[in-house]
């Protein structure tokens, strides 16, 4: 069953692939890779990946599609030219295909318990986190704790890309510069002359936040933590400023607070790190943060994934708002 | 499962072919992100497949149950982590095709160069 399941959908996901590449049309490209990441989720989800599947389906299905339709609202809709060279990109493209398939059958078996990728640091992952950690998730363990270096870097790498859309997207502001809300003003800004998509948001969106909250705190046990709650929580208040306007989101959470929370959840992290230190044990080891090494793990990984989530919710929303605050041309 | 298996890695080549054929033949910069997002995927795919183990489950212990085989975590974390981070650099991309369109007007790469020989 599983078989037929993931045949269908990797099948699928190569159809939606080739219709997003053929298709002139770059809205009609957008909303089917909102579709693609879905059905990636998926097959995510069916190999056994459920961090990774929740993941790319708050942030895939959800965030980017925002993103890029907020791009094309700001350059074109349509692809003009047609493709130049198109049979020697083809050409060129089928060989590397060619190539890469061939070494393929090299690769070892799919699912193989021996296949060299799982003889390394991963058995020791699985042996040792209920010892060292304590904690259900090893997913949560590895990136917490274990590989918790990786995680920084990736955490200022988001929060880089933040500041550097901003960079680029905060020189020109809308000419009619008040931004603030007011009740009076008659025109509709957002959806809110439509009652149906703003009933439905107006249920989901708590939910969508409660939702976040607890794939935030529950990442230890179940699949969660920072990185998806930070996405969902990003998308429950873009959810808010499609429906209510974009103004209106920013009184609930204004861009002061949105830097707030970039510049807090990248110090929170290294603050956590750096206390390793002053405790007298390495950089990001939280073994000494309480008075037994598993709770002061534990007591680290909720610090760091705190972090973690605050900063992917700044970050998402203030690109978010960089695009939404842009004049088009 | 032989054919599942190579199925899967089949899916990852075309899946990169087709995000590499939009980012090297089309010439419109969102249509190229686009086939970044894709190739990117592919990636992601790719790993996800390596690190299933056949008859493995999630690896997420559980009191009730024992002697269960995990599948391997450490490339879901490279991921994970790897999905967030591909969404800010699209954003910065996205960022800089909309400076660009507001400097030279276009978002097709000919064009661009075109007004670039002048």
């Amino acid at each position: 069953m599983t078989v037929v399941l993931g045949v269908l959908l990797l099948t699928l996901l190569v159809i939606t692939a080739i219709a997003i590449v053929r298709t002139k049309n770059l809205f009609v490209a957008v909303m089917l890779l909102g579709i693609f990441s879905l059905l990636i989720a998926a097959n995510f989800f069916i190999l056994d990946a459920a961090d990774v599947a929740l993941t790319e389906a708050a942030v895939g299905a959800g965030i980017s599609t925002v993103l890029f339709l907020g791009a094309l609202a700001l350059t074109s809709e349509f692809e003009r030219a047609p493709t130049p060279h198109r049979w020697l990109s083809l050409a060129v493209v089928t060989g590397a295909t060619l190539v890469v398939l061939y070494a393929t059958f090299d690769k070892p078996a799919f699912g193989d318990p021996g296949a060299p990728v799982h003889q390394h640091v991963a058995p020791w992952y699985l042996q040792k986190t209920p010892e060292f950690v304590g904690i259900p998730n090893v997913v949560t363990a590895v990136l917490g704790s274990f590989r918790g270096y990786d995680t920084l870097g990736e955490v200022f790498v988001v929060f880089t890309a933040g500041i550097g859309v901003r960079f680029l997207l905060s020189g020109r502001r809308r000419p009619t510069g008040g931004r603030a809300y007011d009740p009076t003003q008659k025109t509709s800004i957002g959806l809110r002359s439509h009652v149906i998509p703003l009933v439905v948001s107006r249920l989901l969106t708590p939910f969508i936040l409660l939702f976040g909250l607890y794939v935030q705190f529950h990442g230890e046990y179940g699949p969660g933590g920072g990185f998806q709650a930070g996405a969902l929580i990003a998308a429950a208040f873009i959810l808010y400023a499609l429906i209510e306007g974009e103004e209106r989101c920013l009184e609930v959470l204004p861009q002061s607070a949105l830097n707030a929370l970039m510049v807090g959840g990248a110090l929170l992290y290294g603050g956590v790190g750096v206390m390793g230190i002053l405790l007298g044990a390495d950089v990001l080891d939280y073994s000494m943060l309480a008075a037994d090494p598993v709770s002061g793990q534990q007591l680290g990984i909720i610090l760091i994934e705190a972090g973690v989530g605050m900063t992917v919710t700044g970050v998402l929303l203030s690109i978010f708002h960089a695009f939404a605050a842009r004049d088009p041309t | 499962m032989e054919f599942l298996g190579l199925y899967h890695y089949w899916v990852f080549v075309v899946l990169l072919m087709i995000g590499f054929y939009a980012v090297v033949a089309k010439l419109n910069l969102i249509k190229k992100l686009i086939g970044l997002s894709i190739f990117q995927s592919a990636v992601f795919l790719l790993y996800i497949t390596m690190s299933k183990v056949s008859g493995g489950t999630a690896p997420i212990f559980s009191e009730q149950v024992s002697g269960v085989l995990y599948s391997n975590p450490l490339p879901q974390v490279l991921i994970l982590t790897a999905i967030v981070v591909g969404i800010s650099t699209t954003a910065l991309g996205l960022g800089i095709v909309v400076r660009i369109k507001e400097e030279y007007g276009s978002i097709e790469e000919h064009e661009i160069q075109e007004i670039d020989r002048q």
